[in-house]
């Protein structure tokens, strides 16, 4: 059921994105940008926790779940350190996906050749 | 012969090749659906070895996301997604192909101002507003908490 759930809810996350990109003039940039930050509100409001738990990775591996992942890494470093939490909590949570990102990107242009885009 | 704007996207629309919304989305939803899969598969096998759940979703992350920079550094990814839009792109396998692609597209332009800079053209403005927005919610939760008004957790 799990992997039923996780199918089902990251198509639809999807989708709503495939409808953005059909029906308005968004670039790409900006719907990515838009789901974070619309990640961010989900989660602050508290409809967001519930999903995770509900779909597993069909709610943390869309971008709204990178919002989530910010906004959860923000609430739990207030708690644990304080004030300083605001500053530090929301990089410190996505760390180790920007740094994944980053180090491939680098290994990747070394070995890579560029590519046809379609 | 004078056209209003409306009139001329109207004839574009019917003279521009079709891109069918029902199969977009059919697409979206299926390949979008199919990536969250794998990374669930990924997950409970990480749960299975016994990592906390903090842990296996941070692994599963990373691992989507080298693979995917695998498989755009072969250019498959940049083909699934012609093919399949949103579903390619919002999850953060589409995140790390932009990052990826930007690299080596860019390399040309050197390993500073080309690949060092140019990954940054859609993960900055991700990582700006995400960041912005999420510490503005810190803000009013910490706002909240010194006032002592109970907010959602």
């Amino acid at each position: 059921m799990n992997y039923f759930w996780a199918f089902c809810v990251g198509g639809a996350i999807c989708v709503a994105g495939q409808l953005l990109i059909d029906l308005t003039s968004l670039t790409p940039a900006r719907i990515l940008t838009g789901y974070v930050v619309a990640g961010v509100v989900l989660s602050a409001v508290g409809w967001y926790a519930p999903l995770a738990e509900f779909a597993g990775c069909g709610a943390t591996v869309p971008l709204l779940g990178f919002g989530h992942l910010l906004a959860k890494g923000v609430r739990t470093a207030l708690q644990e350190e304080g004030a300083v939490g605001i500053l530090t909590g929301g990089l410190t949570a996505a760390a180790a996906g920007i740094t994944t990102s980053l180090v491939c990107g680098v290994i990747c242009s070394l070995v890579g050749k560029s590519h046809d885009q379609n | 012969m004078k056209l209003s704007a409306q009139e001329y996207a109207r004839r574009v629309r019917r003279i521009g090749p079709h891109s069918p919304l029902g199969m977009d989305c059919l697409w979206a939803f299926g390949v979008g659906g199919c990536i969250c899969l794998l990374g669930e598969v990924l997950r409970q096998r990480y749960l299975a070895l016994g990592l906390e759940a903090d842990l296996a979703g941070t692994l599963t992350s990373c691992s989507l996301i080298a693979l995917s920079a695998v498989l755009t550094t072969l250019g498959w990814y940049q083909k699934l997604a012609a093919k399949a839009g949103a579903g390619s792109l919002v999850p953060i396998t589409g995140f790390a192909n932009a990052v990826v692609s930007a690299a080596i597209e860019f390399k040309s332009e050197g390993r500073v101002l080309g690949t060092g800079a140019k990954m940054f053209t859609i993960a900055g403005p991700v990582i700006v507003y995400g960041t912005l927005a999420a510490v503005v919610y810190g803000v009013v939760l910490w706002a909240a908490g010194a006032l002592g008004v109970a907010l959602p957790s």
